[in-house]
């Protein structure tokens, strides 16, 4: 199916901002699915409040746009409900891991079938440009006009921690490499989190002068690497003699960091379902 | 058929009315005093292939019913006052997008933390106003068990109907205690199933285009129609809008389906109020204290009569006023510093002969409390 078929063509031109990541984002979610020729009737989307939750009303999908931080929750009931859907949720990073952090950690802790798609442009975007859990220290932003003192989550490690089965990260400059392991989160029986790194130049780029969107994108190129080169992380004697591998070795690594296997919930409460109806 | 007879609590009767509605998905969180609702359906539900979860909070209870509810699923949660604190946005939402589903709220003594495992009936306004914005909503109450289980079936039947959150405010003494309940069989209560829509896939379905009849059809999510669903204000189509008429016409819509039917909504039980002189207004297990002073007056020949709301929300301003009309005195009887005493207020003419006989330190008010507040209105001193 031709990609412009998955959108609402009504509804564009989309709402964000010249140069914003959040259209690449959704390219890439549009040709994983395509690439895996779902039907759309099979495919549900929800997603909470910001600028990334507004992706839901511009995909011909079943689209739930509901409240800030929730979309997981209400995932849960519809997967729960409905466990043949392919059910995917797109979030900001604070909607995400501040007002959503339970019910992110909550979700993966459960392994249930949902593949959460956070967007990282490290900022409150649509309030104005406020940090946001994933801001960093020392990063600038309209409720930081002195500098940022709050330490960032590491969301591949939150995840991993909180038991996904499924963890990856991209980001908006590697757009082939994103749809990939977005494909790769949808196929994974289990909770699944892709974090993309994408650029907000209106706000986080303005504020910690990153330049526009072209030298966010440039940036996040030379400032991650993929984790194949991992001889360079244990090498560290390569790594003293090597400033070219030290840098390396800083980088913020891309990739899929963890794809294990653990009972999905939806199948073990069918296994509830069967007991229950046994009488054991 | 022989009847089946239990000896249960207040609680397992609001689950035994549930899954007679057809409940079929029921997702909450650990809260006394309305725990044993989750207890007994984690171990019902699954032998009937239904589905329960314990989330992990209530504020994503609320919103993983709402989510299973849209896929076709008849939906309950319950909880009591902190949790219904943290329920209150997403009870906005499921007003806003007209999803079915049902909230138990057994209440227990407020603000915060409280008097957990005391009665009270302090959560009355907060069903009515707790979510922001304008809005409208249905709460209803028992104070037995036999009318728990069927004011649960009628959550259900009017949530389904309206589509519209329903809350039952029932209270920490109905929800835990024992007493008889005759289960009726199966047919006895009507039960409303959900309105699908007959619009065929492939053929442009409107999720929020009323009939001609004000009712919305509904299309299983994740079936053949694919829409949106928003807490926005939104079109037929379920698309944001800022349109200002399509914002009127969806704030007077939902108002309005509810409290143009207030009649229709209000479910009561009076004794002996064709002449009372003096009219006691209560509901809940109040209401049951309501009941025994009234008998006993009655039986002495004193013009006693007894007026018990089981709907709350929309509140029956014409009922309360049409049976009030010819008392000298009316006395509201409930645990909470007057909250139904306000709408009996504006509901009657002459509000001056309005009382209010309360309690509010967590004790089941009793008959002694009502008939002391009886001899003060009397004139006969404390």
């Amino acid at each position: 199916m031709a990609l412009k078929n998955y959108i609402r063509e009504r509804f564009f031109p989309h709402f964000w901002c010249a140069g914003c990541g959040h259209g690449i984002v959704m390219n890439g979610l549009v040709r994983a699915i395509e690439k895996l020729r779902l039907s759309k009737n099979d495919v549900v989307m929800v997603s909470g409040i910001g600028c990334s939750s507004r992706i839901t009303g511009y995909l011909d999908f079943h689209t739930m746009h509901t409240l800030h931080g929730r979309a997981l929750a209400f995932a849960t009931g519809i997967k729960l409900s409905r466990q043949e859907l392919k059910v995917i949720v797109p979030m900001g990073d604070g909607d995400a891991l501040a007002i959503g952090g339970n019910h992110f950690i909550h979700a993966a802790r459960r392994n249930i079938d949902i593949t959460a798609i956070v967007m990282n442009n490290r900022i409150y975007a649509m309030t104005g440009g406020q940090y946001s859990p994933l801001s960093g220290y020392g990063t600038m932003a309209s409720t930081a006009p002195y500098s940022n003192i709050d330490q960032s989550f590491d969301v591949v490690e939150l995840a991993a921690a909180a038991g996904a089965t499924f963890v990856a990260r991209s980001t908006t400059y590697n757009v082939i490499e994103m749809a990939e392991m977005i494909q790769n989160a949808i196929l994974h029986k289990g909770f699944s989190v892709v974090e993309i790194m994408t650029q907000c130049p209106t706000y986080f780029g303005r504020r910690n002068k990153l330049g526009d969107a072209v030298d966010m994108l440039k940036y996040m190129n030379t400032t991650t690497t993929t984790i194949g080169s991992e001889c360079i992380d244990e090498d560290q004697e390569l790594i003293e003699i090597d400033s070219e591998a030290k840098k390396e070795q800083q980088k913020i690594k891309r990739g899929i960091f963890i794809r294990k296997e653990r009972p999905e919930y939806c199948a073990a409460y069918d296994e509830i379902i069967r007991r229950a109806k046994e009488g054991k | 058929m022989k009847d089946i007879v239990k000896f249960v609590q207040g609680n397992e009767a609001c689950v035994e009315g549930a899954l007679y509605a057809g409940l079929d998905f029921f997702a909450g969180y650990p809260i006394t005093p309305s725990t044993e609702i989750a207890e007994h359906l984690a171990f019902r539900l699954p032998k009937s292939g239904g589905k329960f979860i314990q989330m992990e909070d209530e504020i994503a209870s609320m919103c993983a019913i709402i989510g299973a509810s849209l896929t076709g699923r008849k939906v309950m949660t319950a909880t009591s006052g902190p949790g219904f604190s943290l329920m209150q946005e997403a009870l906005g939402y499921a007003i806003m997008t007209e999803i079915p589903c049902v909230i138990v709220n057994v209440q227990r003594g407020g603000p915060s933390t409280g008097i957990p495992t005391h009665v009270s009936q302090g959560d009355v306004n907060q069903a009515r106003w707790g979510t922001h914005g304008d809005h409208s909503i249905v709460a209803l109450t028992a104070s037995n068990n036999q009318d728990v289980f069927a004011m649960t079936v009628e959550a259900f039947n009017i949530s389904e109907t309206y589509r519209t959150p329903v809350v039952l405010l029932f209270d920490e003494v109905v929800g835990h205690m024992r007493e008889r309940l005759v289960l009726p069989q199966k047919g006895e209560i009507p039960i409303v199933e959900r309105l699908r829509t007959s619009v065929k896939a492939g053929v442009d379905y409107h999720p929020y285009l009323p009939r001609e009849d004000g009712r919305l059809p509904m299309s299983d999510f994740g079936g053949v129609h694919r829409y949106n669903v928003t807490g926005l204000y939104h079109d037929m189509w379920g698309f944001p809008s800022e349109d200002p008429g399509v914002v009127h016409g969806l704030i007077r819509h939902l108002v309005d389906k509810i409290e143009n039917r207030t009649s229709q909504l209000a479910r009561f039980k009076d004794f002996y109020t064709e002449d009372a002189e003096f009219l006691l207004i209560s509901y809940g297990s109040a209401a049951r204290s309501a009941r025994h002073i009234v008998e006993r007056r009655h039986r002495r020949g004193e013009k006693f009569g007894l007026l018990e709301l089981m709907t709350l929300w929309p509140f029956p301003y014409d009922l309360v006023k049409q049976k009030a009309a010819g008392a000298r005195y009316i006395v509201v009887v409930e645990m909470n510093t007057g909250q139904i005493c306000q709408s009996v207020r504006l509901a009657v003419d002459r509000p001056e002969r309005v009382f209010l006989a309360n309690r509010i330190d967590g004790v089941l008010i009793n008959p002694t409390d009502i008939q002391r507040m009886l001899h003060v209105i009397g004139g006969k001193g404390v």
